[in-house]
């Protein structure tokens, strides 16, 4: 009897043991397909990261070409008893064009010639009529510049042109690199942190394109959008959560605003369109616009993160505050707000996060554009950082690559610095 | 929560100041249109908003068709003051803007674009002419029997003996396109007359109807289509009508694939697939001579002098068009057309051409120049 036990017993506890090893080895599988999924997840982003950063990081150098200007009265179009309005018209890249001539006298064909102003900047003639109207006295002088080098021996000179191509093959032509080589020798050549990039809008010159205006416009968008959003968004997640009564009514309402947050946004640019530019009659391509169009996108996100902030507040605290005589809003605004906070922070500069992203939308209403302009206010016409982005990625210029993942580099440390901001406030408001 | 309520004030200060926005006059040109004109147009703009006090015209890339749209759409403020378009206006869309009100319109040919038909510079250098990309890409080509049948051809070779035996795979501009409108106008349509059968067609007038219809009968054409296009025109149907209808059609089978109006995106697929042929604007192909190379079409290679030229059989004109009402209440559309129309833009010389358009001959030129100086109307009849 008490052998029979003793067997039975020990039969369990082998079925129990086999089992549970069973049971333990699926466990560690299971961990291991998570780490995997992970580690794909990571590696796909460091692919990512990689590619961009490896590609973006050449933008934010540019080079100079030291060339001797001359300031000729009679290339730049003038004469001694010029006005300022006709400094401000003389013929800058002629005076570059004769100096680079000087220069390099052996461009003699027109071919030639044209490979040699090609050199240089485009815009270096705008920066040349700058000097001369801060100080006119450099007329008649000559003086040694720097000047901006194009695009192409921009990028001859950072090494990503390969010498052994067919010259037919690649944009800048053998003699251009014999100049550039002689350049270099000398020392005319510097290689100078990419300012024009932080600080001018748009261009058609790869070397001349800087992300001013889309920086700019983003902000004045976002800023549009956070006005409208945030406070329609809290107001309504308050109502709804600590005053409205439940019932069908606000069940619809609820159900509305769920289902409003899973609408492609392309269907609001659409009703942008239709409404604010159409009907209301506000103009075309303005972040006016814009920021409206991305506050309806982003007031269903608020919403929902707001509710639920609000909700999760413990009861305790309500009745507590009713307990010692607090009214329903002296509750709300003393007491469940300042406890909601962070929640309703993290939520609503998420949803602004999604809102800096958005392209689709901005479509409809005409900010997908070449502006050139840095714009002043909320009509003048503007055009975001992921707009940008794609205006340069569809450029037919080569020297867009570059610019195109650096903008690409700037608009995600934008995000990583919003994100970080509402960790950050989370952090605050949960200390206190 | 005051900064909340402050922000719920200046929410509604926002929506209290649309009322006055709505009076206040634009102060810098709109333009949209062509993605083929925008490359050009948006350097023109630079230059002009760089070197005048006017401030830079904003210029969309909505596609030809997109850009009439919004320019016919009326006047005001809220509408674009000049439209690019990679071909020229249809009496449709003129119609349209005429009965919108947009009366006044000025028609300036800023020059020609190539369509390059190209493959990686990795692949062999195509030899084509216009009769194998119709075989290759129609929807419906003629048989044995000169019957039209669905699209038999896989590679190439199947095509023409003489082209190498790799399958048929296209990547092209969507219909919206101008690129596309002008792909299957000159390319397709020109292809198909190398039948002799559908050139016969497209030749037949409106009054020749039993002729039209004994001509479909041999090709094996449905009658159902001739009764569809009478419907649609509202009147009798040209030979012509029916053979566009037959011949701008692109096959839906995956042989040819629609990739959108990027056309560095084409590039780069051309380079991750050798077989694969591309089509698009002559400038990308300048611009990426080191990657892709342009295909010889009847015997002629895709080159600026080629196109200027006009030997080259894939070019198109350029335009755009001025909303002659607008000229004089915003500032710097006139002076804007000028700067594009000047020796120093468009000119052989300019800066226009540098990028890839190719240049009008003299006289045009000085003509497109005086129409501009005059804002001459455009008549369409």
């Amino acid at each position: 009897m008490n052998n029979m036990s003793k067997q039975s017993h020990y039969k369990t506890t082998t079925a129990i043991q086999a089992s549970l090893k069973k049971r333990y080895a699926t466990e560690r599988r299971f961990q291991w397909y998570g780490r995997l999924a992970v580690l794909t997840g990571f590696i796909f982003l460091f692919i990512l990261l990689a590619d961009i950063v490896s590609k973006g990081t050449p933008a934010f150098t540019q080079h100079f070409i030291k060339v001797d200007v001359i300031f000729d009265r009679e290339k730049l179009g003038i004469d001694s008893s010029a006005t300022p309005t006709e400094i401000a018209h003389a013929d800058y890249s002629a005076a570059i064009k004769s100096s680079l001539r000087t220069m390099f006298p052996d461009a003699s064909t027109r071919g030639e010639k044209k490979s040699l102003y090609r050199l240089i900047s485009v815009g270096a003639q705008y920066s040349l009529r700058d000097m001369v109207i801060d100080n006119p006295a450099l007329i008649g002088t000559t003086r040694e510049i720097w000047l901006p080098a194009h695009s192409e021996a921009g990028s001859y000179l950072k090494n990503q042109v390969s010498k052994d191509l067919p010259e037919s093959e690649r944009k800048i032509k053998d003699i251009q690199i014999k100049w550039l080589d002689t350049l270099v020798e000398e020392g005319r050549t510097e290689s100078r942190f990419n300012r024009t990039f932080f600080t001018s809008g748009d261009s058609r010159e790869p070397e001349m394109a800087g992300i001013k205006a889309a920086l700019y416009g983003s902000f004045y968008t976002l800023l549009v959008t956070f006005l409208l959003a945030f406070p329609i968004g809290v107001m309504a997640a308050v109502y709804l959560e600590e005053f409205a009564p439940r019932n069908r009514l606000t069940d619809l309402i609820e159900i509305n605003i769920n289902n409003l947050a899973a609408v492609p946004s392309i269907v609001f640019g659409l009703l942008g369109l239709a409404v604010f530019i159409n009907f209301f009659e506000l103009p075309r391509s303005a972040p006016l616009v814009g920021g409206i169009v991305l506050a309806l996108i982003t007031l269903p996100t608020i919403i929902i993160t707001s509710r639920a902030a609000i909700g999760a507040v413990s009861p305790s605290i309500h009745q507590a505050a009713m307990g010692v005589g607090a009214s329903k809003l002296q509750t709300v605004v003393h007491h469940v707000l300042p406890v909601a906070m962070p929640g309703i922070l993290t939520g609503s500069i998420i949803g602004m996060a999604q809102a800096l992203g958005e392209t689709a939308p901005l479509l409809m209403i005409g900010m997908v554009a070449f502006i050139m302009d840095v714009p002043g206010g909320v009509t003048d016409p503007s055009t975001v950082l992921p707009v940008q982005i794609f205006l340069w990625a569809d450029s037919p210029e080569r020297g867009f690559t570059e610019k195109t993942s650096a903008a690409i580099m700037v608009l995600m440390g934008f995000l990583v610095l919003m994100n970080a901001l509402a960790v950050f406030l989370r952090k605050r408001f949960e200390l206190k | 929560m005051k900064n909340c309520l402050i922000g719920a004030v200046v929410a509604f200060a926002t929506f209290g100041s649309i009322h006055s926005v709505q009076a206040a006059s634009r102060d810098s040109v709109s333009i949209v249109g062509s993605s083929t004109v925008y490359p050009f147009a948006t350097v023109v703009a630079e230059r002009f908003g760089r070197s005048t006090d006017f401030k830079t015209p904003t210029i969309e890339s909505t596609g030809t068709g997109g850009g009439l749209k919004l320019f016919c759409s009326g006047l005001g403020t809220n509408t674009p003051d000049i439209t690019n378009a990679s071909r020229r206006i249809k009496m449709s869309e003129y119609d349209n803007c005429q009965t919108n009100g947009v009366t006044d319109i000025v028609e300036v040919l800023v020059g020609y674009d190539g369509i390059a038909i190209a493959s990686s510079t990795e692949s062999a250098q195509l030899e084509i002419s216009l009769n194998d990309v119709y075989l290759a890409l129609a929807k419906d080509v003629p048989d044995a029997d000169g019957k039209l049948v669905a699209n038999p051809n896989i590679t190439w070779k199947d095509v023409n003996p003489l082209l190498p035996p790799t399958k048929i795979e296209v990547l092209g501009p969507p219909p919206t396109s101008g690129t596309r409108d002008a792909f299957v106008e000159l390319a397709m349509a020109g292809g198909a007359k190398g039948v002799p059968d559908l050139k016969e067609l497209s030749g037949l007038g409106a009054d020749q109807v039993d002729e039209i219809k004994a001509m479909m009968v041999k090709l094996g054409v449905p009658l159902g289509v001739y009764e569809a296009l009478a419907e649609r025109k509202g009147k009798a149907p040209k030979g012509k009508d029916v053979f566009t209808t037959l011949a701008y059609a692109i096959r839906e089978d995956g042989a040819f694939i629609e990739a959108g109006e990027n056309d560095n995106l084409i590039v780069q697929k051309l380079q991750a697939n050798p077989d694969a042929v591309g089509i698009f604007g002559f400038s990308f192909l300048d611009e990426n001579r080191d990657k892709v190379q342009g295909a010889i079409v009847d015997g002629v290679v895709p080159t600026f002098d080629s196109i200027a030229g006009g030997e080259y059989p894939v070019s198109r004109p350029l335009y755009f068009y001025i909303k002659g009402a607008h000229v004089g209440k915003i500032p710097g559309i006139q002076e804007y057309a000028i700067e594009f129309t000047s020796l120093k833009a468009m000119g052989e010389d300019g800066y226009l051409p540098e990028r890839g358009l190719i240049p009008l001959s003299g006289a045009e030129f000085i003509q497109i120049q005086d129409d501009v100086k005059t804002l001459k109307r455009l008549e369409l009849q």
